[in-house]
């Protein structure tokens, strides 16, 4: 497997500018020729579709939704950055892609990540335009606030639903090039393979999800905007529906996955309350703008929270990390909860959770203050929990939530199979091994706006691929496999639910490639997985047919994806012998108990290569340099 | 708790359908609605039957994937939600639970509680968007937007595109979705330029697609989870009167 | 005149007709009310009762000018106008919604705002059947037992006193109003009335002037049955 990230030579603020003109173009008379797959229409894959659609380019938009609207992308609540520097408070693209590399904890390309800073200016002018409608001050010109870590206030939003504004921009955006003809939209659609005909991605197939019909796609290129890994924790704050699947099955046509163990945890989610939860709902972090985290100083305290005195309260943030106090980094907030609770100070029913209070903030602010800014969100909790956070401090519990991991893609977003690239959460590029609040909008947004429609070009620019239909033996192989293993999976007809190995699965994941990780439990991990993956193929019962709406079967192929990839994730954090960002090895800490890297032997991305099922994969490496911002160790103290 | 719940079960869109009932006793209060339907289906599973189909994905009230008639009410009792937010604590033990479809002609079942709901992508389909190419657009702070008016275009962009107006309405009206989307755009500077014709595009739609005519019942505002006004829906009248009465869209009517 | 027929081709056209007719059709309620009011006007006893005299006026207002009669058909011509686009948009604005449907629910809560948005459609029949008894009544006295032309007053004293007929003269009335209350309201949305202070009130208004408009038709029947008009 050949990494070779095509970085652009030159000055780091001028390598997207030379790159661009560097790039081959396609005759605008010739694009209608080129036909173009894009699958997922999130942020990233939305954006994109509309924007090849608008350049002309013949595309065809998949999404296993009943409308591209739906995409998990609409979820996300605290905002978007862009170094706009409209606060006046010092902020620069420079400093944004500081922020990012440092962020990431030094496993990004700087490259990537200059170019997403430079970027991030012109999504804010597009949704903008768009009618995206921000949160404005009374002088009419967009708000903005300082989010998740950062010094400076670059991050805007749309009250809590920032990720739904920013999609329905991307969706309306692309119904209209729909309505043009320029893109052809396939909803209910889901991808199961990479079609490769000599050495290149020339296509997919997909199974429509309410007729079962099993088909092939063909075209000059493919990409895949398909989110995130996080479910293979099986509670997590995705939606139900994200899966591995689509950048799996390319994983085993060749396309090599990078750092499938930096999984992000995000702080502020409502704990668990039941055995039977399906899901965990995160709460936007800006609540730790305004919210004090604490805990009870004594163990196992079960007094109600208005009865324990400020003495006897622990503000354990605002007391490791007085710079930062609540705003310090997702992973180290993260841990640090889960110290709390692991020792027993643990608040809640099921003591699994930290108190997030408001009491402060309504003192200083006054309750509509709090509830101008967190209204929505405060409404939510109570929703889900019965407890008007008002009066009672919210209890929140770190949980999966966003993977930096993705397939391996070079600086045209490329990934090492030519013709199939990758954008947004699907490919691994910008965050390093932890992404900052409010960055995972902009990066979707500028692979699909501004990035792949270029990028796209320059691979097309060769010339159409042609040449090949459905009929190719290649395509009818792919057809066969995936039919093959759906009958496969309803054939089986074990005792046991799809879900009931979810969940089996997500528990060993969680316990053993979670918040923080060892090698005893890695490798105890990897003897469960493939043992857990046969008797699921021995097991589970898929009740139905293969021809007809079937959520069992369709819930049965992303398990048995997951059932895989765990594994190679697993492998990922054993031999990542480090700590960095979000990937916390219990063997690599600081005398405070922070992350360890070992720059000089891992400042690289793991790129692995499938080698079939329960094989070890092989592990590549790209090499980072890091010229413009200097190693160091992360300290927000 | 012990709930008896009544489904709807149509194995596709051309099958009668019907009402199953199962009977549940150990339902926890903290439960949510969709993690009941998850414990029906994991039983039915285990006994050999085929679950439920209900659609779902995000489970925190904003992809507007699910939707269901809970008792008659859209998305069930609770007000402000989803049915993935209704959690089992608005309900009495022994509680009698009738969960059916939306119901509507532009909305066929396509399987149990799922129901087609592609019409509201062709209304947007329709002039739901503000026509600017992907890097032309203009600095951000280039047009200042009134906070009031910012403020109200984000309540109507609050629609999540669930279909509980249409469920609601006794005239499966989809005025509300429409007039939401339209007035999210005209009340932004940005969405002047096609504001008349938006109008007429997307009510022209909404209307093809067989969903009835508003009669300002206000169902739909009670059942809407965000809450969204109907009087955005007055807003859309007056666009809708204002592009026709002056011609826009029509042959001759001064365009290019 | 093309505007306005792709304007009617949609559902709004439609219900903007439902709106404009009404419209007009309230003021007529609104006028007629008024006129009955006339009925407790004190008279000596001599010449006609100033109820007969005011509708002698609208029959011959105009004139010479216009003919007699000329006013009163030209208001009935605009009033059985609007009636017929009414009725005639009411119908194609209800069969377009009983398809829209589709299959019912087997449970059904109502959500609507208000009881009288349930009840538009039969209230209007109601009210439909009512006018053409009221017309047979006390216009052309086909349904009325004691009919004298031009004896408005002694007809009204007349036909009231009977109760089933006052009976149904409230219920009529009632139903009248309440057909009101949501419309009123409603032409407001229909018309595209909108903004946050007009908002507010549009509700409180139509509740006023249809149980204003109730009491002003109420008190006739109510009165001659308690012997006050006589």
């Amino acid at each position: 497997m050949e990494l070779d990230a095509k970085i652009p030579s030159g000055p780091i603020e001028k390598k997207w500018e030379k790159h661009q003109f560097d790039m081959k173009l396609v005759n605008p008379a010739n694009k209608r020729k080129y036909k173009v797959i894009m699958v997922g229409t999130g942020l990233a894959g939305g954006s994109a579709a509309a924007t090849m659609g608008e350049l002309g380019y013949d595309v065809h938009c998949f999404t296993f939704h009943d409308s591209p609207r739906r995409a998990h992308s609409i979820a996300a609540q605290g905002g978007i950055n862009a170094a706009k520097n409209y606060q006046g408070d010092g902020d620069s693209i420079y400093r944004l892609f500081y922020d990012t590399v440092k962020g990431g904890d030094f496993r990004s390309r700087e490259a990537n990540v200059y170019r997403l800073a430079e970027l991030s200016l012109n999504i804010i002018d597009q949704a903008v335009a768009q009618g995206v409608p921000f949160a404005r001050e009374y002088g009419g010109l967009l708000a903005n606030r300082s989010f998740g870590g950062a010094q400076v206030s670059r991050t805007f939003y749309a009250r809590g639903q920032t990720g739904q504004q920013l999609l329905l921009g991307c969706y309306q955006a692309l119904e209209r090039q729909v309505a043009e003809g320029t893109v052809t939209m396939y909803n209910r659609h889901e991808m199961l393979d990479v079609i490769v005909i000599d050495g290149r991605a020339r296509g997919i197939v997909t199974r429509h999800l309410v007729t079962g019909k099993i088909e092939a796609h063909m075209a000059d290129a493919v990409i895949l905007g398909t989110g995130g890994y996080s479910n293979v924790f099986f509670l997590s704050t995705n939606a139900k529906g994200c899966n591995v699947t689509a950048t799996w099955r390319a994983t085993k046509r060749g396309a090599g996955f990078a750092n499938p163990c930096f999984t992000q945890i995000h702080p502020t989610c409502i704990p668990q309350s039941g055995e039977y939860q399906s899901k965990l709902t995160l709460m936007s972090e800006s609540l730790r703008n305004d919210g004090r985290i604490w805990v009870p100083k004594k163990a196992g305290d079960d007094r109600p929270p208005h009865q324990i005195p400020d003495s006897e309260r622990d503000y354990y943030l605002e007391r490791l990390y007085p710079a930062f106090g609540n705003l310090t980094p997702r992973d180290i907030a993260s841990r640090r909860a889960k110290e709390m609770v692991d020792a027993g100070h643990g608040v809640g029913p099921r003591k699994n959770g930290v108190y997030l209070d408001f009491r402060d903030a309504i003192e200083r602010m006054g309750k509509d203050a709090v509830s101008e800014r967190y209204g929505n969100l405060f409404q939510m909790y109570a929703k889900i929990t019965g407890e008007d956070p008002y009066e009672v401090p919210m209890r929140i519990y770190p949980a999966p939530h966003y993977t930096m991991g993705g397939l391996w893609v070079d600086y045209n977003l490329m990934t090492t199979v030519p013709g199939l690239f990758a954008i947004g959460e699907a490919n691994f590029s910008d965050h390093g091994a932890n992404r900052l609040g409010a960055s995972a909008l902009m990066q979707g947004l500028a692979d699909g706006y501004f990035v792949i429609p270029l990028t796209i070009g320059n691979y097309l620019a060769d010339g159409p691929q042609g040449g090949v239909d459905g009929n190719h033996p290649a395509a009818r192989d792919a057809v066969r496999e995936v039919t093959e293993m759906q009958e496969r999976l309803l054939a089986v007809n074990g005792n046991r639910s799809v879900d009931s190995f979810h969940m089996e699965l997500g528990r060993l994941m969680w316990n053993h490639c979670g918040m923080s990780r060892n090698e005893a439990d890695l490798k105890e991990a990897l003897e469960k997985i493939p043992e857990l993956r046969q008797r699921y193929w021995r097991e589970v019962r898929v009740p139905g047919s293969g021809a007809d709406l079937n959520q069992s079967l369709e819930k049965a192929g992303r398990v048995a994806d997951f059932l895989e990839f765990a594994e190679m994730m697993c492998w990922d954090a054993l031999t990542r012998d480090e700590s960095c960002g979000a990937h916390y090895r219990e063997e690599h800490t600081t005398e405070e108990g922070e992350a360890r890297r070992d720059d000089e032997n891992f400042a690289h991305g793991a790129v692995w290569e499938f080698r079939g099922a329960g094989e070890e994969p092989v592990r590549h490496r790209e090499e980072l340099t890091f010229e413009y911002v200097p190693l160091s160790q992360r300290s927000y103290k | 708790m012990k709930l008896t719940l009544h489904v709807w079960r149509q194995s596709g869109p051309r099958d009668e359908g019907r009402f199953e009932t199962h009977r549940m006793d150990d339902v926890s209060p903290s439960m949510s609605f969709l993690d009941l339907l998850d414990m029906v289906n994991e039983t039915i599973t285990l006994e050999g039957g085929e679950p439920i189909a209900f659609e779902h994905d995000c489970r925190e009230g904003i992809c507007g994937s699910c939707g269901m008639m809970v008792n008659g009410v859209a998305h069930g009792p609770d007000d402000l939600i989803t049915a993935c937010q209704l959690h089992m604590r608005s309900f009495e033990d022994g509680d009698e639970i009738w969960i059916e479809p939306w119901r509507a002609d532009a909305f066929p079942v396509m399987k149990d509680l799922v129901v087609d709901r592609s019409a509201f992508d062709r209304i947007v389909e329709a002039g739901g968007y503000i026509s600017v190419r992907t890097g032309s657009a203009p600095d951000a702070h280039a047009v200042p937007v009134p906070k009031p008016d910012a403020d109200r275009a984000f309540d109507a962009a609050a629609c999540i595109g669930c279909g509980a107006c249409v469920a609601a309405c006794p005239n499966a009206s989809a005025m509300l979705f429409t007039a939401a989307k339209a007035a999210h755009l005209s009340y932004l500077p940005q969405g002047q330029t096609e504001r008349l014709e938006r109008a007429m595009g997307m009510v022209a739609t909404h209307d093809e697609e067989g969903f009835g005519n508003c009669t300002n019942h206000g169902a739909c505002q009670v059942a809407c989870p965000k809450g969204i006004s109907v009087d955005y829906i007055a807003r859309l009248n007056r666009d809708l009167m204002k592009a026709t009465l002056t011609g826009v869209g029509m042959e001759g009517s001064g365009g290019d | 005149m093309r505007r306005v027929i792709t304007l009617y081709r949609s559902s709004v056209g439609k219900k903007v007709a439902m709106a404009v007719s009404g419209l007009i059709l309230f003021g007529f309620v609104v006028g007629h009310m008024l006129g009955n009011l006339k009925a407790f006007e004190s008279h000596d006893g001599v010449g006609p009762h100033p109820l007969d005299a005011y509708a002698e006026f609208l029959r011959e207002v105009g004139y010479p000018l216009i003919p007699e009669y000329g006013l009163l058909w030209g208001f009935r011509i605009v009033l059985l106008a609007a009636v017929g686009i009414h009725i005639v948009a009411a119908v194609q604005l209800w069969r377009q919604s009983r398809s829209a449907r589709g299959k019912g629910y087997r449970k059904e809560t109502s959500q609507v705002f208000s009881y009288a948005s349930r009840t538009m459609r039969w209230g209007g029949v109601i009210v439909a059947a009512f006018v053409v008894y009221h017309l047979l009544h006390f216009t052309t006295g086909h349904a009325h037992p004691e009919f004298e032309y031009g004896n408005v007053y002694d007809n009204l004293v007349i036909g009231f006193q009977n109760p089933l007929v006052a009976g149904f003269y409230l219920v009529a009335v009632g139903a009248l109003c309440l057909h009101l209350y949501h419309g009123l309201w409603s032409i407001f949305s229909t018309l595209g009335v909108q903004n946050p202070r007009v908002d507010r009130i549009r509700r409180p208004l139509a509740a006023v002037l249809s149980i204003g408009l109730f009491v002003g038709y109420a008190v006739v029947p109510l009165a001659v049955l308690a012997g006050i008009l006589t």
